[in-house]
């Protein structure tokens, strides 16, 4: 049997959600933009979903606009806000160093465009503080951009008092909640941002589609042009089914966040207080709390994670590190980097997530097969050196 | 038995792998990552810069390890990708362009063998729980009733590699195995098309894997441009009979691209990469009866006492010429021919033959 800890770079859909998807496929498979009696089948199981992902996120229907994904969403938010305030003569945007690759290299692409990018830094706690993003914050900020929780560490910004910052800067604030929607309760008016990111994979739906919350009144360059689907903002013609199987998963995840959420938490807790006794010269990266309830990010002493990676990989475990570049490789991870850990602890970082499917049993294999395979390699890099 | 194979995309290590896990071996695919997989390099980088589908290597670009998955897939064996690419600038590409720029010529290949392959990867394969290391290699590892390992050429001569090996110590070949290695390369590719794996009919990687396009001087200009400087060509006798842009641009032995007007062709003869001088001569004048070879590796683990008669090869296509070798310390060796041979090149490996056997190899002085 193998153990699946990796839930947040995506989760098994749930097969409430897989039967829906299927059912849509087949049944719904009118164009949602047509009069019709197919288009008006397809039009109406969005509307269901819209309603779903909204209440999610405590949003109205009308606010929600379906994407391709997270990073679709980011890209939207970020590139949209900019456009949009690029007349007003606000060309300075603001963002924080351990932000997801989505939000980091868009912001970057933008930058070469000569938008002026501050990326504020963190302590090793990986939490941003708000006095660093307040005053990074200039006369002509158009946008603030800062990841509800971290998808590496867990870690929860302080969103609240940064939009509070931010806005009263006059800036527009983004949040990249991809890693929190289905894990935390998330209420967008309480959290008082502009714009937020969701993706479905993450709570056990589909691949390739998610959500942009866009506060009503906020004015946004259109993502892709063409027809009037999705308000004018995203066109063309849309993945009714994958958007059915996204309401479907939000749904269900507003159901079971309260009882899953202190259950993850305390298998976490328990792998986490298991790993980092069993294994000699293991420290925890990152602040305990505020985090998602599933996340636990660790560092091993002399071992590069590469190496322990493919390790409990062959054991039947599956965790990560860091950010995977295009073949697959491990680049050292830029969050860890940019809390500014010493150079060898961001090499031999493991990240386990947990989800609906790990019990205690799984917690237990990992801490029982951990520290042998960590002992194997340290020994080997002493033996092997020639 | 768990092996790990070092896939490069290519049909021999993927017959390699095949092959063993036919056999029954417990086999993980593992394809190393040796320079960015995008020409700006850093991946942070991807999204500001346009996106295009220029390849960087020719061997273990995105393409080759996208066909060694794809391989791995098909024979139903696990595959990772592994990132070495600062050892392979540390122990491969630094080491090519010091070794040009000090007017030698160097062999990557043999490099990357002894200080990447068979030493960090094959640690990395002990780590996996390995008990060898296999590669796509053509040559063969033998053992004796004594249990020392004996270094051969590949069956397919025409296809043999074991002249790149010669670094490989008894503690790394009772781990290494080279299961294409008594193969010719049309059997190999048989065996490709028998397990339908699609690299059957790939073409064999030609050039320096991270130089596809072959120019050697404009990589070095590019890596080391602080290094190179121009000079003056010579004649034996000393007399000046040009210039040239960097003793980089040289190896013994060429003929082209010397820019001199000469009634005879004129080779290099002599490389003097600290007064940045080239040397010319008639072809008479290549000739050497004897050298000497640095950071020297007996495959047996002792080196022979007194002088051994052998057959020594000095490049990659080199008929080895019969000689005799003498071990002069515990790293080097003196190494004199029966005839002279044209083109003793330093920076070139000159490996020790016994028939078939690889007895030893050293770097030319």
């Amino acid at each position: 049997m193998r153990i699946y800890l990796d839930y947040n770079a995506t989760t098994p859909p749930a097969p409430e959600v897989v039967e829906l998807v299927a059912r849509v496929t087949r049944d719904v498979w009118g164009n949602a933009s047509s009069i019709h009696h197919f288009g008006q089948q397809a039009k109406a199981a969005m509307d269901d979903a819209r309603g779903q992902v909204a209440e999610l996120v405590g949003a109205e229907p009308s606010e929600m606009v379906f994407t391709g994904g997270g990073t679709e969403s980011d890209n939207a938010a970020i590139r949209g806000a900019a456009e949009a305030l690029e007349p007003a003569g606000r060309r300075h945007l603001v963002t924080t160093a351990i932000e997801h690759e989505a939000v980091l290299n868009t912001m970057k692409a933008l930058a070469r465009r000569g938008w002026r990018v501050t990326f504020v830094p963190v302590d090793a706690t990986g939490i941003v503080s708000v006095d660093a993003v307040t005053e990074a914050l200039a006369d002509d900020t158009a946008l603030v951009s800062v990841m509800h929780a971290n998808n590496e560490l867990g870690t929860v910004q302080p969103i609240e008092a940064i939009a509070q910052a931010a806005r009263a800067r006059g800036a527009l604030v983004h949040t990249d909640a991809v890693q929190t929607a289905g894990k935390l309760p998330i209420d967008v008016r309480r959290l008082g941002v502009d714009l937020l990111s969701i993706s479905a994979h993450k709570f056990y739906g589909p691949k390739g589609v998610g959500a942009l919350w866009i506060r009503r009144g906020v004015r946004l360059a259109p993502f892709v042009t063409g027809g009037r689907q999705e308000r004018g903002r995203r066109a063309g013609t849309e993945n009714v089914a994958g958007i059915a199987g996204m309401g479907a998963a939000a749904a269900r995840a507003r159901q079971k966040m309260a009882s899953e959420g202190p259950r993850q938490a305390a298998l976490r807790d328990r792998l986490e207080r298991g790993v980092l006794a069993a294994v000699p010269g293991s420290e925890r990266n990152g602040a305990a709390e505020p985090r998602v309830p599933n996340t636990a990010n660790i560092s091993v002493e002399r071992i590069e994670s590469e190496s322990l990676l493919i390790g409990l990989d062959l054991e039947g475990i599956a965790v990560s590190s860091g950010s995977a570049c295009s073949s697959g490789t491990l680049e050292p991870s830029h969050v860890l980097k940019a809390m500014g850990l010493p150079h060898a602890r961001t090499l031999g970082s493991i990240r386990f997530s947990l989800g609906e499917a790990n019990t205690d049993a799984d917690v237990d294999r990992v801490i029982a097969v951990l520290p042998g395979l960590v002992e194997k390699l340290r020994n080997l890099t002493v033996t092997m050196k020639r | 038995m768990r092996i790990v194979v070092a896939m490069s995309g290519g049909v021999d290590s993927s017959v390699a792998a095949a092959l063993l896990a036919e056999q029954g071996h417990d086999v993980v695919g593992v394809s190393m990552q040796l320079y960015p997989s995008t020409p700006s390099g850093r991946s942070a980088e991807v999204a500001a810069a346009p996106v295009g589908d220029r390849a960087y290597g020719t061997c273990c670009t995105l393409d080759d390890l996208n066909d060694a998955r794809r391989v791995a897939q098909a024979i139903g064996v696990p595959h990772y990708i592994l990132n070495f690419e600062s050892r392979f600038d540390e122990a491969v590409v630094s080491n090519f362009v010091r070794e040009y720029v000090a007017g030698r010529t160097p062999i990557p290949c043999a490099h990357c063998n002894s200080d990447l392959k068979f030493s960090a990867l094959l640690e990395r394969a002990v780590g996996l729980g390995a008990g060898a290391l296999a590669t796509g290699h053509y040559a063969r590892i033998t053992c004796d009733e004594a249990g020392t390992y004996h270094l051969r050429r590949g069956l397919d001569h025409g296809k043999d590699q074991s002249y790149f090996l010669f670094s490989l110590t008894q503690e790394q070949m009772a781990r290494a195995m080279f299961p294409v290695g008594h193969l010719d390369k049309e059997t190999v590719r048989t065996h490709a098309r028998r397990l339908g794996l699609r690299v059957a009919d790939k073409p064999d990687s030609q050039e320096i894997c991270f130089v596809p396009d072959g120019d050697y001087a404009a990589f070095v200009e590019r890596e080391a441009p602080d290094l190179t400087r121009p000079g003056v060509i010579v004649s034996e006798g000393g007399r000046v009979l040009g210039t040239h842009e960097g003793v980089h641009r040289f190896t013994i032995g060429q003929r082209k691209g010397l820019r001199l007007s000469s009634s005879d062709p004129l080779y290099v003869t002599h490389i003097d990469a600290a007064a940045a001088r080239v040397t010319v001569g008639l072809k008479e004048a290549l000739g050497r009866t004897s050298l000497t070879a640095s950071g020297v590796n007996w495959t047996s683990g002792t080196a022979p006492a007194g002088s051994r008669r052998v057959a020594a090869q000095i490049r990659h296509r080199h008929a080895a010429a019969s000689a005799c070798v003498r071990a002069l310390d515990d790293a080097r060796a003196e190494v004199a021919f029966d005839e002279p041979q044209t083109a003793v090149t330093p920076g070139q490996a000159v490996v020790f033959y016994d028939g078939d056997e690889v007895v030893g190899g050293g770097w030319i002085e």
